[in-house]
């Protein structure tokens, strides 16, 4: 059965970047446009890339910063100094 | 006792809010009318356990029914009656205690021929 | 020579290692007494793990942000007379509904989680209980000072923690609550964090804000966002107490299993008040209920269920009938409000043509069959000047206190019936799910306090329908009733009509 890993973000300037750099690193992503929100689902895993964003951005981009903007996740989180994921393991 | 509870005594320390001593010589009555959803539920009613069932009829079950398009076409003579889960026919002149109306009882009732706002159950 | 920076992982655990202590001389237990009774076995509480690394200095400063953001965004509603530009006068009984039904359980939330914070003895739990005590606190008072510019001209939204606490409506969301903070802090946990926040929360949250945005409100949308984005937190606290508990100890699933059980169905049946807002009450509609279950319970539910398979768990009871349910459930719940308008602190209408159309399209197995006949009675009725009232109290349901108006799974054309015995007393409940919460505790839902039976026993004002209006201190005759012909639809056509004068 399906396992889909997804982040909900703003749909606004601020999230934009992350938005774009989502799609790019995250072949198969599925984008649901909603009035003010954007869900973007994986299958099975789900990857906010520091360097994408920030190649985005043209400024250093904390993976923290990504609380600013999150609306809600599916899935078990991981984050470190260089990513954001979410992902299904079973 | 199945709670599980931070105190051993919880038992005794119940408070049933509902007991019928707690009506003031009422108890608690359900009606429904089936096949009339437009009456969203059964309506409830402290009701004396003394009542006969034929003026619990007359004002209770009519005056809260009639504003619905189908009450002008019942005929009471062949309404189905059940209280709580039997199907009975009530005995009008007899109270609702001696009709089996307890506390809590759900009295429900149908309308043969009547299935509701054009037979959709409304 | 320049220190190496610290990553992430290793920072956290420095900022975070070592903040507990085993006390000298009181034993843990003591200090501890509540989280032992409820029969769940924890071995090690060093192995929480924090999903989200945050450390408390970054959590002030992002949440200093988020505030800074939100309060911009009022304040610009505010000059802007943002209320005069949505959708239609109507849009404002989802506020209140949600000021007086939703509101007042962040505050609920604020507390049980001070609780859990306080009771639990792990060093991880702890402290992200207390975080997310602040954050519930942080909504509702976010939610307040937003909704407190709409209070300047609409009616229902004043008195709503008086309210809160005694209308009969409200007694759904509050005894939800009050069932919750009353459990020991693990079934808490589980009621809230897991079940509530994880499974349900989004349900709430997101269509409904999005919902929001579609009809022009920007200052909701953004307290919705805002707070939600400290759902997301949330969120993976819920996850990460169910896998510590299942992962401690085999003897902790059942325990957790019947939780997840009952706190999936008391939530399904809290949040039907949302599906109605959803379908109902927003003027332009922005997704089904139905739509959304599929995408947050079906899906991503679906997931999360699979995920925790591996520990015994299965997917909570009567998940199907809650399914099912999603394509009946708006509308018994509007019909409800509708023939109890009078009794009601917000406005009620029927749908109009265009969004019975809508609805037909949503819901082609249900709409068209049972509920549009519904409603067209009732819009015959209202030409004829017979506007349809339901003039008795309702039987309500003694765990959910919903009134008993869902049907049958199966046959929607009969209610659902059940009831139990206990001391010689009958209960009634609206489905097996809310029976089955009282058989497994009838010493505590024996004391439900319902509604109904507190106007009969003298409790609530008075034996008359004015005098219990008014111990919730309606105002009758602006808060209740419908919407055509109200002071807040008055005053929307005020604004239009100023809108058009200005505009030539
Ligand atoms: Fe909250
Ligand atoms: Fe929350
Ligand atoms: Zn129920």
């Amino acid at each position: 059965m399906s396992q889909l890993a997804s982040l909900t973000l703003y749909h606004n300037d601020e999230a934009r970047p992350i938005i774009e750099a989502i799609i790019a690193d995250n072949p198969g992503v599925r984008v649901l446009n909603m009035p003010g929100a954007v869900k973007l689902d994986c299958e099975g895993s789900l990857v906010v890339k520091r360097a994408s964003v920030e190649e985005r951005l043209g400024r250093t981009w904390d993976p923290q910063e990504i609380h600013l903007v999150i609306i809600s996740m599916a899935g078990h989180l991981d984050e470190d100094d260089d990513q954001f994921s979410v992902s299904w393991k079973h | 006792m199945s709670v599980v509870a931070l105190t051993p005594d919880y038992e005794k320390h119940i408070e049933f809010r509902d007991l019928e001593s707690n009506f003031h010589g009422n108890r608690v009555v359900y009606l429904h009318w089936e096949q009339h959803l437009s009456f969203c539920s059964a309506i409830a009613f402290p009701l004396p356990p003394s009542m006969p069932f034929g003026a619990f009829v007359e004002a209770i079950v009519k005056p809260h029914y009639n504003a619905h398009p189908d009450f002008e076409k019942i005929d009471w003579a062949q309404v189905v009656w059940m209280i709580d889960d039997e199907k009975r026919t009530p005995e009008m002149e007899k109270s609702l205690d001696e009709n089996g109306v307890k506390h809590k009882s759900l009295v429900r009732f149908w309308t043969p021929g009547l299935s509701g706002y054009k037979g959709s159950a409304s | 020579m320049t220190a190496k920076k610290l990553g992430l992982k290793q920072r956290y655990a420095h900022m975070t290692r070592g903040l507990d202590w085993e006390t000298s001389y009181q034993p843990m237990d003591k200090v501890f007494p509540y989280d032992t009774f409820e029969g769940i076995k924890i071995k090690d509480w060093s192995a929480w793990e924090d999903p989200f690394r945050l450390t408390m200095d970054a959590y002030w400063k992002f949440q200093a942000e988020k505030e800074r953001k939100l309060y911009a965004v009022i304040d610009a509603f505010a000059q802007n007379n943002g209320q005069t530009g949505v959708t239609d006068g109507r849009y404002a009984n989802v506020l209140k509904l949600f000021l007086t039904g939703i509101s007042p359980e962040e505050y609920q939330a604020h507390r049980g989680f001070a609780y859990a914070g306080r009771h639990l003895r792990g060093v991880g739990p702890r402290v992200a209980a207390q975080m997310q005590s602040l954050d519930e606190l942080r909504h509702i008072q976010t939610q307040i000072h937003t909704i407190s510019h709409y209070n300047k001209y609409f009616d229902g939204l004043a008195e709503f923690p008086h309210m809160h606490d005694r209308v009969w409506y409200l007694s759904v969301p509050k005894s939800f609550f009050d069932d919750a903070r009353s459990a020991g802090p693990f079934e808490f946990m589980i009621a809230i964090g897991f079940a509530f926040e994880y499974v349900l929360t989004n349900l709430l949250f997101v269509p409904f804000m999005s919902g929001a945005a579609y009809n022009g409100d920007m200052s909701t949308v953004t307290f919705g966002f805002s707070a939600q984005s400290d759902e997301s937190r949330h969120m993976t606290l819920g996850i990460e107490v169910i896998k510590f508990l299942l992962e401690q100890h085999p003897d902790n699933l059942p325990i957790v299993q019947k939780w997840v059980d009952k706190w999936f169905w008391r939530g399904h049946r809290v949040l039907g008040l949302v599906a109605m807002m959803m379908d109902y009450m927003l003027p332009k509609p922005v997704m089904s209920w139905k739509e959304a279950w599929e995408i947050y319970f079906t899906e991503a539910g679906g997931a999360l269920f699979q995920d925790l398979a591996r520990y015994g768990l299965r997917p909570p009871k009567y998940a199907d009938i809650a399914t099912a349910e999603a394509e009946h459930i708006s509308h018994q719940n509007w019909a409800i409000f509708y023939q109890y308008t009078h009794a009601a602190a917000f406005h009620t209408w029927l749908p109009d043509a265009k969004h019975m159309d809508w609805l037909s399209e949503k819901y082609p197995n249900t709409f068209d069959k049972y509920y549009r006949p519904r409603f067209e009675m009732w819009g015959q009725m209202a030409k004829e000047g017979k506007r349809f009232y339901n003039m008795a109290l309702p039987q309500l349901c003694q765990t959910c206190q919903i009134p008993m108006g869902y049907t049958e799974p199966g046959d929607p054309t009969t209610i659902c019936f059940r009831k139990t015995q206990f001391r010689g007393e009958t209960y009634h409940f609206c489905s097996d799910g809310c029976k089955d919460i009282f058989e497994a505790e009838p010493e505590k839902f024996a004391q439900a306090w319902l509604p109904v039976h507190q106007i009969f026993q003298g409790n609530c004002g008075g034996a008359t329908i004015p005098d219990v209006l008014n111990y919730y201190r309606m105002n009758v005759g602006a808060d209740n009733m419908d919407y055509v012909g109200s002071p807040d639809e008055k005053l929307w056509n005020e604004w239009q009509a100023d809108k058009i004068r200005t505009a030539v």
